[in-house]
């Protein structure tokens, strides 16, 4: 992996709402093959960082490098051209319709004037082999038939499909009982190591701990603390999140 | 291929019986309800009634369902969106008025006041569409505002108490007349050789993909049932169904236009990208948005299709009737939703498919004529009809619930 030149790599972003500075000047990089968590309270600016990066709204100031070159990102349609994939927490995906034709939705292949079902469905079923997805019985399978972790599994290969270089996951063990966090993790462990940048936000700093390789704390629109998740524990990061210890205490 | 999932191995034919049994436990019953009771009350009238199962009667059922047949078609493409049309009865009555003006007082070529009556039907679809998709008004009230006015512009078009008889006799044709016996055996060998060749297709388009194909005795068992079910049916209806010295037989003409008609929009939704958006925005308007499609034209084409489709069954009903009046389309289209709902179209959206709403159509039609050949009072046709239509609507939202509750 080549973890020396980041994916994605923020300086001193900035995003104000009126008289509120909601980011003040973030530095933040991710790298491909690994899992960077992005943890903070509510209201630190996890969701205005991202949704920065997703494209849905721009950064104010700042600079946005994707591959060592500088971008803007000004609309999702542009994010999604860079390769950048964001799996919201409600997912998006039809009920009525099978995994395969919410895989290809929006992007279905075509043979001549019809859609391409069989090779779609074959694509769909190599990538979620790809994924060693194996909870998932039949990819002819409506998604109003599956259970949530499933529905995770199936937007996240949805990403891997549209050959997404950063995957940004927001909060996707939020609503998943024991098992299907536990089958969700390593999906998004399996994701890095396929080469890809994941970005995850997270409340539960358990899940963190398990999924991340680097941890990046916000507090109140800075980011405090950069840290590698072998190089720490539960107690600092939560110290960061509230605000109770700073970057400069550590060194 | 052994490892990819579910398609490297279909399966044998209990193993797709069991997986069909599992999908309508789950809620996913499409149009077993409404195939079901067109069973049970085939047989019920066919049992109280001799006449019933007579070629005339058959004939005549097939003709009674084919204008509401056609607009519950129109229909689903916007009960698809979760959205309603009122005004598709009137709508096809203000173009089939402005075809009798077209034909009769201007005196233009049938052929062309017909793509006229059918434009007209798309430039109300497209007007309904832009209210609902682009303006946001809900359709419930843009169709209901549009059933009122339309009246009003129907009268105003035909006049008072105005009737038209139609001149045109390829229109009169549609309803009355009845293809040559060869023809009908001839557009059912048509219809038997598209199907196995879009099935073959399918196979070998699967196969060059690497993905296994269903067991092959299931897709001839399918072909051989529909060439039986055909072959009888085109059988019976070219036999002499007259009660007078004038022989009487023969499809009529208004079954293989309506068949195509249902062949090439099933083809749009089930093979197209336009059909997969439209299941699509029906299903999570939020999501497809998210995946790049552009709602409201699909939205707007959805009415277009609708109201232009409507236009179809109003030819439909001016050729049965023999002549355009200025109530055309009034009473017909809430018995177009309840066909629609009654086939399994689910009102909720994106759940649906046009032999659905044919199905839907056939049972309402069939209830429609059973009571009356018994003789029954019309009161107690509406009461009946209104209980299938609670019963269907109930039986869409309990699977609604099951398959979203079965997760």
């Amino acid at each position: 992996m080549t973890s020396h030149t980041p994916i994605v790599e923020l300086i001193g972003v900035t995003k104000s709402f009126g008289p509120v500075d909601v980011l003040k000047g973030i530095d933040f990089t991710a790298y491909a093959g690994r899992v960077t968590a992005l943890v903070g309270d509510n209201g630190a600016g996890k969701s205005t960082l991202i949704k920065g990066l997703a494209g849905v709204q721009e950064y104010d100031g700042g600079v946005v490098k994707f591959e060592g070159k500088e971008v803007s990102l000004p609309s999702a349609r542009a994010a999604a051209a860079l390769g950048i994939e964001v799996v919201y927490q409600d997912l998006a995906l039809c009920e009525n319709l099978d995994i395969v034709q919410n895989m290809f939705l929006g992007r279905e292949t075509m043979l001549g004037v019809t859609l391409n079902e069989p090779q779609m469905e074959f694509e769909a079923s190599k990538t979620l082999t790809g994924l060693s997805v194996r909870t998932v019985k039949s990819v002819r399978q409506k998604v109003a038939s599956l259970s949530g972790g499933q529905r995770q599994t199936v937007a996240i290969a949805r990403s891997v499909l549209r050959n997404a270089k950063l995957v940004i996951l927001d909060e996707p063990t939020a609503a998943l009982g024991v098992a299907q966090t536990e089958q969700v993790l390593n999906l998004v462990r399996r994701l890095a190591d396929s080469g890809v940048a994941v970005i995850i936000i997270s409340h539960n700093l358990q899940d963190v701990f398990k999924v991340a390789d680097d941890i990046a704390v916000l507090y109140l629109g800075k980011m405090v603390a950069n840290l590698k998740s072998t190089e720490t524990n539960h107690l600092d990061v939560v110290q960061y999140i509230t605000g109770s210890r700073t970057m400069g205490d550590q060194e | 291929m052994s490892v990819t999932i579910g398609s490297g191995h279909e399966g044998n034919v209990r193993e797709q019986l069991t997986a069909y049994k599992a999908r309508v436990k789950g809620g996913e019953m499409g149009a077993l309800p409404s195939v079901l009771s067109l069973f049970v009350l085939t047989f019920l009238f066919a049992a109280l009634n001799p006449f019933f199962l007579t070629q005339g009667n058959f004939a005549n059922l097939l003709t009674q369902t084919a204008t509401l047949m056609m607009l519950a078609m129109a229909l689903v493409f916007v009960i698809l969106l979760a959205e309603i049309d009122l005004s598709a009865g009137v709508t096809s009555g203000v173009a089939m008025a402005l075809f009798i003006i077209m034909t009769n007082r201007w005196e233009i070529d049938w052929r062309i006041s017909i793509v006229a009556g059918l434009l007209c039907g798309a430039a109300i679809g497209a007007f309904i569409g832009f209210f609902v998709a682009k303006v946001g008004v809900p359709s419930f009230v843009v169709t209901l505002g549009l059933f009122l006015g339309f009246q009003g512009l129907q009268l105003a078009l035909l006049g008072d108490g105005g009737i038209y008889r139609i001149e045109v006799p390829e229109i009169r044709a549609i309803m009355n007349d009845n293809l040559p016996g060869w023809m009908g055996w001839a557009f059912l060998a048509i219809a038997i050789t598209v199907m196995a060749l879009l099935n073959f297709y399918d196979r070998s388009v699967r196969a060059r993909n690497g993905l296994a194909n269903r067991p092959i005795s299931l897709m001839y068992t399918k072909l051989g049932v529909s060439i039986v079910i055909g072959a009888s049916l085109v059988a019976l209806l070219n036999t002499n169904r007259s009660q007078s010295i004038k022989e009487i037989s023969g499809v009529p003409i208004v079954v293989p236009i309506a068949l195509t008609v249902l062949f090439f929009g099933t083809l749009l939704l089930d093979r197209t990208r336009f059909g997969r958006h439209l299941y699509a925005v029906g299903g999570n308007p939020e999501a497809a948005r998210r995946s790049g499609i552009k709602v409201v034209k699909i939205r707007i084409i959805a009415f277009m299709l609708c109201s232009s489709l409507a236009v179809i069954s109003g030819i439909f009903n001016a050729s049965r009737v023999g002549a355009v009046e200025a109530t055309a389309g009034k009473a017909i289209v809430l018995s177009g939703v309840a066909a629609a709902v009654v086939g399994g179209v689910s009102l909720f959206g994106g759940r649906g498919r046009l032999i659905h709403a044919a199905v839907g159509a056939l049972v309402i039609a069939i209830i429609d004529n059973g009571l009356g050949l018994l003789g029954l009072p019309a009161g107690i046709n509406f009461l009946v009809t209104g209980g299938v239509l609670i019963m269907a609507a109930t039986v869409d939202a309990v699977s609604r619930k099951r398959t979203s509750a079965s997760r």
